[in-house]
């Protein structure tokens, strides 16, 4: 790798996170199913195909608006699961307490952790603790796990988009980022976004009740919406076209992003999917999302075209076009 | 994305518009770095005919901070005592061996604020360690850090300094026809530099140069405007200084601020990257500020130190080429790995010519 040293960019998700899996960790631990890179591992044991998902949560500030790291952790990884098709078995969770933390934020948080799993329709069947010394955890660091069982005749991978598909998105984007820089309190800023921070295995259930032909989802956390439809069609070698004015970005959003000359097309979100669906079923899944209390701002925003293999093309607000590239570079830390 | 309706149909019919105004070529120089994002972001380029050609300026502030600046802020991070206060962009834009973002990773304190008033706060509640505010930006920002400095002196906080790289535009823009390496048809003039300095010290371009100006705002519409406002003074052989940007820029600027920043600070002569060193276009804390000027606090040696191989930052920044004409642009700077800072900022015209891409 070009850095001989861990910069706070390689977390971020963008083009750095990429060249850190690729160049350091691929080498040592490539294979087939790792290589694929999606958001869960699809395995096979007879008779069936499981996803297995894995994640660490390290957010700050731990309680904000619309969530806190227990929720974050359970969703983020039923999420991942969810991505695949897959319906979650069962959740494992590591937690890294830092000496002095308090118990009554603890259980704060393993009830909102609970609440997420209820919500989800999944458990926490395994778990771990460690503690450290006070200063190395900031609190408390949390590692989920997830199972999942994938459905017959369901096949959603990224490498899947076809031309002609349809991308339809769930709704705005950008809340959960702009929720916790405002929480942070950093910047000066006022004001509160409620983090869309939500399991969406149920809205993904519903998708598949209307049609199992969707090809690829993919929930723009890290790096946005624009950087998880580059790598769309990047896995895909497939070009995509999008359109500006189909995507929706609260008022509060913009505004926190004018403000610190943010992108919120690379605004993290912990509760919004993307789907990439054949032409003749988008319609269906379109409906079902928006009949979905999740999914009920969906839209279709593009579709995927043969020229331009691997990049995206958008058609801007006032009708002009540019390229929607990865984020790259140092994005604010500490968001999931 | 759906903001607020603006005015779809004003767009379209300046897009029509524009072309039928054009006789032969038009060269626009748009000297804010916002103005060049907000002309990728909205694909403004790929709307206009081939012949209109906006080019980016010298409007960066973290682009136009010479490599020695970048040098000091670093040395002073690797200080035991000092926690380096600065702006984001500023983090990774390389010095000649460092970067305050490296520094942050081997142990230096360097932290991130947006608003200069943070200073106070972080300096007051660490009396053990001295903060230094790595200060740069043009008459937008030197305001509010005045205000700032008087605020800390007002509270007596001792443990605050400044190390500014503060610049003024107009000083540059006439560096830059001086130099006449560049033909220009005409100025989109920076939107918020004019909120507080007003239209009044751009009349030199007028009256020694022969080129007028148009006081432009961000959005799209307001770009599209400002070029069609300036299409109409070629067309009618005429240069003048004019106010798109209604709405926020008065002819005298913002008094207060001015005021504010005339008691603080004072003009010196500065080093911009690429421009060479321009009489009075820096801002230096007065004599009664001395106290919190990082340069006299702190021995801090100063090179001037040249730009990194091969790097044509300089010439970006003077519209005399193009990012992609540059042979390292996309090859060995990128925005992960950049070696000028033109592809650092995200006001940057090669970050943003790489981040948007060659749609035109």
């Amino acid at each position: 790798m070009k850095n001989s040293s861990i910069l706070i960019a390689h977390g971020a998700g963008g083009q750095l996170s990429h060249e850190l899996i690729a160049e350091l960790f691929l080498p040592f631990l490539e294979n087939p199913v790792l290589s694929n890179l999606d958001d869960s591992a699809l395995l096979t044991a007879p008779g069936t195909r499981l996803a297995l998902t894995t994640d660490a949560y390290v957010v700050k500030p731990l309680f904000f608006p619309g969530g806190d790291i227990g929720r974050l952790s359970l969703c983020g990884t039923v999420n991942d699961l969810a991505m695949m098709g897959a319906a979650p078995l069962g959740i494992a969770a590591s937690f890294i307490l830092e000496e002095g933390f308090a118990t009554e934020k603890l259980e704060r948080i393993l009830g909102s952790l609970k609440a997420a799993a209820e919500e989800a329709g999944t458990e926490v069947v395994a778990g771990d603790t460690k503690v450290v010394e006070r200063g190395k955890a900031d609190g408390l660091f949390i590692t989920t796990s997830g199972v999942g069982a994938v459905p017959e005749g369901v096949d959603i991978q990224g490498r899947n988009a076809r031309e002609g598909d349809a991308v339809i998105l769930s709704g705005p984007v950008g809340d959960h980022e702009a929720g916790i820089l405002l929480a942070r309190g950093d910047f000066s800023l006022k004001g509160t976004v409620l983090s869309d921070c939500a399991p969406l295995n149920h809205l993904v259930d519903a998708m598949l009740g209307a049609s199992k032909e969707i090809h690829v989802l993919r929930d723009p956390t890290r790096g946005g919406l624009a950087t998880v439809l580059w790598e769309i069609a990047n896995s895909s070698e497939v070009g995509l076209e999008v359109e500006e004015e189909a995507i929706q970005v609260r008022s509060e959003v913009m505004g926190v992003c004018d403000l610190l000359g943010f992108d919120p097309l690379y605004l993290a979100n912990e509760g919004k999917l993307v789907a990439v669906v054949p032409e003749k079923h988008a319609e269906k899944v379109l409906s079902a999302m928006k009949s979905h209390p999740l999914g009920k701002s969906s839209v279709a925003i593009g579709r995927v075209v043969a020229g331009h293999p691997g990049r995206v093309h958008l058609k801007t607000r006032i009708g002009g076009h540019r390229l929607l590239e990865p984020l790259s570079g140092e994005q604010f830390p500490r968001i999931c | 994305m759906r903001k607020m309706e603006t005015d779809e149909t004003r767009i379209a019919s300046l897009v029509k518009e524009i072309p039928e105004l054009l006789d032969g070529g038009f060269r626009a120089m748009e000297v804010c770095g916002t103005h060049t994002v907000s002309i990728f972001r909205s694909g403004i380029r790929s709307l206009l005919p081939e012949s209109v050609d906006l080019i980016s300026g010298p409007g960066c502030p973290v682009c136009v901070t010479p490599v020695g600046e970048i040098d000091k802020a670093v040395n002073l991070a690797h200080r035991k005592d000092v926690v380096i206060l600065t702006f984001g962009d500023l983090m990774r834009v390389p010095g000649s061996t460092s970067s305050l973002s490296l520094a942050r990773a081997e142990g230096s304190d360097v932290r991130i604020i947006t608003s200069p008033l943070d200073t106070l706060a972080i300096a007051q509640a660490e009396p053990g360690k001295k903060a230094v505010f790595f200060a740069v930006g043009f008459e937008t920002t030197s305001p509010a850090i005045a205000a700032s400095v008087r605020e800390a002196r007002a509270k007596g906080i001792e443990n605050l300094f400044i190390l500014s790289s503060l610049r003024l535009i107009p000083p540059a823009l006439r560096a830059l026809l001086s130099s006449k390496k560049l033909a220009l048809d005409g100025f989109l003039l920076p939107g918020h530099v004019s909120v507080i300095i007003g239209a009044a010290p751009y009349s030199f371009l007028v009256r020694e140069f022969a080129i007028g100006g148009v006081i432009t705002g961000f959005e799209a519409l307001d770009i599209l405007e400002g070029v069609s406002m300036l299409l109409r003074q070629k067309k009618e052989a005429r240069a003048a200084i004019e106010i798109q940007y209604r709405r926020a820029v008065k002819e005298g600027g913002n008094p207060r601020a001015l005021g504010i920043m005339d008691e603080v600070f004072m003009p010196v002569d500065a080093s911009w990257r690429g421009l060479g060193t321009i009489p009075d276009s820096g801002l230096a804390l007065r004599e009664e500020f001395r106290g919190m000027d990082a340069a006299q606090a702190f021995d801090i040696p100063y090179e001037e130190v040249d730009d990194p191989p091969g790097c044509r930052c300089g010439e970006v920044l003077q519209g005399l080429i193009r990012p992609p004409e540059c042979p390292l642009f996309g090859t060995r700077c990128t925005p992960q790995y950049p070696v000028g800072p033109c592809m650092v900022s995200s006001e940057g015209s090669c970050a943003a010519f790489y981040r948007y891409g060659a749609l035109r």
